[in-house]
């Protein structure tokens, strides 16, 4: 039992990382067409996170590794059933990670369009169906012992777009801070107003959030059942303030942090209002998946734990290391480089 | 339509363009590696051009590898959910492991590398590269002790309708995975050495660099040389164990029927799956299966016929990648052992040069026969003896999947078109003058 609640948190931690870290990778992709006016505008922006997406785009990796490894029904049944969602998600990833590497390898401005295109689309897409598909998750999916009744439409309903747009603005505010650390000049300022813009747009969008998932769906019961828990929305609804307080003060490196913050804060949220379901039924709850009844066996779930304490740590280190390497500021000076994108 | 061979259609797909650029990565990045060792340890600075300019075609390729890798990684959900609850408990375990020690270490580094050249010092910055080419390789035993375990499960128990982990040592240690490891592994590199030195010889032929392209030939055959011949050895060492664990597949190998002692290789025959026999025998050799299956030209090699129908792999399919893969095999080791001998006068052997540009699809080629032999011939089980293929499909509609092949396909192809054109355009190019 322990075992399982301890995997069922690791997973949200997972989820939570990826969301902080490929979150600005994919909010810089989806700001690319609004904030970069030149070629070397929009050089610039992809070389700020050219070093780092790929790193951050393997916490998915591994949030699908281990959902397969620590709960294989789930993993079946969730991907199985969100099958269309899924795959879109995944052309669209594959499609952005391609367009950094091509984009600059022939001179010629329609094929640079063409690729910047798909560096929008392959951020906004999964930017999007990530929310809508964790929003349909928290209010429970249409299925019963019999199988899955749900379509990509039947997903696409008001709370499932409010979640789409919840985490698109979450990744935007992220990726405006990630552009406003790390651009020069006149970009970075760009860059600086569109956050605080975009930070209105959040905060409203994230109180209606709030308000819906008490109407829509039965998370804040493990709160209410234990009012203790409500530390980790209040933390969180003060990282999404202190982005506004760094902002005025231009500290943007304490405002991204903040704004990190708030990534993992609302994902914890969420996932602890769910516990102990990972994929919940609203037709029938002993269909529902649940961290005790999805899981692997008690030899896999430790033999995983030991490999995972071990290697996160590293993992989270070498990123570290290599996250500071790359916060300096760039210049139109390092486009001249033979490496840059 | 059918689900299951649209499935497996889809799978095919995505595995087999993915491993278009796979082993490339593994081995250009240690030939990488090595050569900024040496220009680390010289200070010589053609050693630099050729970090650079290989280093190049390594990313590109890169890229289109890892983003076709990630959809890897939830097909077995989409598309095998049976299968994956059936068997995730061990199965699932191993892709989590490999992502978290390896492909972590991989992605992060390599944006290092790239990124990296003015912030780290020249040692630091050839160690990354090491550790790039260490974590692709770490991750390609994890991967293929996963596939070792679909073709000789070990290690389990059948518990509450699934197979859960008894022994982990024995998946981790398992000979199927491991032999598959290494065969694949030097298989890569035999690819990567042959698109090195055929890349090359387009720029000796040409006059052009020749200092540039002749060193990065001679490393790329020295490389060569030594893979091609251990990845013959160890396929030699692999057909023996799977004559032990996959009687069946060794038989579609060679299309044998009938259970027989001293049994033959043909030069050429044409299975006849229907009649149970082959239509054409020509220039049988007695003894060389049984040597090739259990190193005693006097082995009984239990035939096809001899095997329930239903426990048949596709006699055709398997057959020829497996002659397809071992006649190339063979033809690796003489273009390899002929360039050894002309090392020195490689710019006075056009006709070489010129095969040697030609020949850069050929391991493509061979590589992929590979896993078609292994994939087919261990039909019509997705695990080896313990469940089959048929049983191990998503409940979802056909529709669904065939508008998701399409999608991989349309968006496959137009990648890999992209992608190997902007190789073949850098790879044209030459260094950069510096």
């Amino acid at each position: 039992m322990l075992l399982e609640s301890i995997w069922f948190f690791l997973w949200g931690l997972l989820w939570a990382v990826f969301f902080m870290t490929d979150g600005f990778d994919l909010g810089v992709g989806t700001l690319l067409p609004f904030l970069g006016k030149t070629d070397a505008d929009k050089r610039l922006m992809i070389n700020s996170i050219g070093p780092l997406w790929d790193g951050n785009e393997v916490w998915l990796i591994t949030a699908g590794g281990v959902t397969f490894a620590a709960f294989p029904t789930v993993y079946a049944f969730m991907f199985s059933s969100l099958y269309t969602p899924l795959l879109l998600i995944l052309f669209a990833l594959i499609i952005r990670g391609v367009s950094f590497e091509f984009r600059g390898k022939i001179e010629s401005p329609a094929w640079k369009r063409l690729w910047d295109a798909c560096i929008f689309i392959g951020s906004v897409v999964p930017s999007v169906l990530f929310g809508v598909a964790f929003a349909n998750i928290f209010q429970g999916l249409p299925f019963d012992q019999n199988g899955y009744y749900g379509s990509l439409i039947s997903l696409l309903n008001p709370y499932g777009i409010l979640g789409g747009a919840l985490f698109l603005m979450l990744f935007l505010v992220h990726g405006a801070l990630w552009l406003a650390i790390r651009m020069p000049g006149q970009l970075q300022q760009r860059a600086a107003s569109a956050a605080s813009r975009l930070w209105l747009v959040l905060v409203v969008v994230a109180v209606t959030f709030l308000g819906a998932t008490w109407v829509v769906t039965p998370l804040y019961e493990n709160y209410l059942s234990m009012p203790l828990l409500f530390v980790v929305p209040l933390i969180t609804v003060a990282a999404l303030f202190g982005i506004k307080g760094m902002l005025v003060k231009k500290d943007f490196l304490k405002a991204w942090i903040s704004s990190a913050a708030t990534i993992v804060g609302a994902t914890f949220f969420c996932i602890i209002g769910l516990y102990p379901n990972l994929f919940p039924s609203n037709m029938d709850a002993a269909a529902s998946l649940t961290a005790h009844n999805a899981s692997a066996s008690p030899l896999t779930l430790k033999i995983m734990l030991v490999v995972v304490l071990i290697f996160i740590p590293v993992v989270i280190a070498y990123q570290v290391w290599a996250y500071f390497m790359f916060s300096d500021r760039l210049s139109e000076k390092d486009l001249a480089a033979e490496e840059a994108y | 339509m059918d689900v299951v061979l649209l499935s497996r259609l889809q799978f095919a797909a995505a595995t087999m363009f993915h491993f278009l650029f796979v082993p490339l990565t593994l081995g250009l990045s240690v030939m990488v590696a090595y050569m900024e060792t040496r220009y680390v340890r010289t200070g010589d600075e053609t050693y630099l051009a050729m970090t650079k300019f290989w280093g190049k075609l390594f990313l590109i390729n890169f890229a289109v590898g890892i983003v076709t890798g990630i959809t890897l990684e939830f097909q077995f959900g989409t598309n095998w959910s049976r299968y994956s609850a059936y068997v995730g408990d061990i199965f699932g375990s191993l892709l989590a492991i490999e992502a978290t020690t390896s492909f972590f270490l991989e992605s992060t580094l390599l944006g290092v590398w790239i990124f990296g050249w003015k912030k780290l010092s020249k040692k630091a910055h050839a160690t990354v590269m090491w550790l790039v080419a260490l974590a692709g390789t770490t991750s390609a035993l994890w991967i293929l002790l996963a596939n070792g375990w679909m073709q000789h499960p070990v290690g389990y128990v059948i518990r509450d309708g699934r197979a859960e982990l008894e022994n982990f040592a024995a998946v981790a240690f398992n000979k199927f995975g491991i032999l598959e490891f290494f065969h694949t592994v030097s298989g890569a590199y035999v690819l990567s050495a042959f698109f090195v030195m055929g890349v090359s010889a387009y720029h000796l032929l040409k006059k052009q660099h020749v200092e540039f392209f002749t060193r990065s030939f001679k490393i790329a055959l020295v490389f060569g040389l030594a893979s091609s011949i251990f990845v013959a050895a160890i396929g030699d060492t692999h057909g023996v164990h799977v004559t032990k664990v996959q009687p069946a597949k060794l038989a579609a190998m060679e299309s044998h029927w009938g259970t027989t002692t001293r049994a033959p290789i043909h030069l050429f025959a044409i299975p006849d799956e229907k009649n149970e026999r082959n239509i054409i025998e020509i220039g049988s050799i007695p003894g060389i299966l049984s040597l090739l299956g259990y190193h005693d030209i006097n082995a009984e090699v239990k035939g096809l016929r001899d095997f329930p129908k239903d426990e048949r792999p596709p006699v055709m399919l398997t057959f020829i990648s497996f002659r397809a893969m071992v006649g190339l095999g063979t033809l690796f080791i003489l273009l390899t052992v002929y360039g050894w001998l002309r090392r020195n006068r490689l710019m006075e052997s056009p006709n070489y040069l010129k095969i040697m540009l030609f020949a850069i699809p050929l391991p493509y080629i061979a590589i992929e026969l590979g896993w078609v032999l292994a994939e087919v011939g261990r039909q019509p089980w997705i695990v080896y003896g313990l469940m089959r293929t048929s049983d191990a499909v998503s409940p979802v509609a056909g529709s669904q999947v065939l508008f998701s092949l399409i999608g991989f396909l349309v968006v496959y192809g137009l990648l890999g078109a992209i992608g190997f054109y902007l190789i073949a355009m850098n790879a044209r190019k030459g260094p950069m003058p510096e």
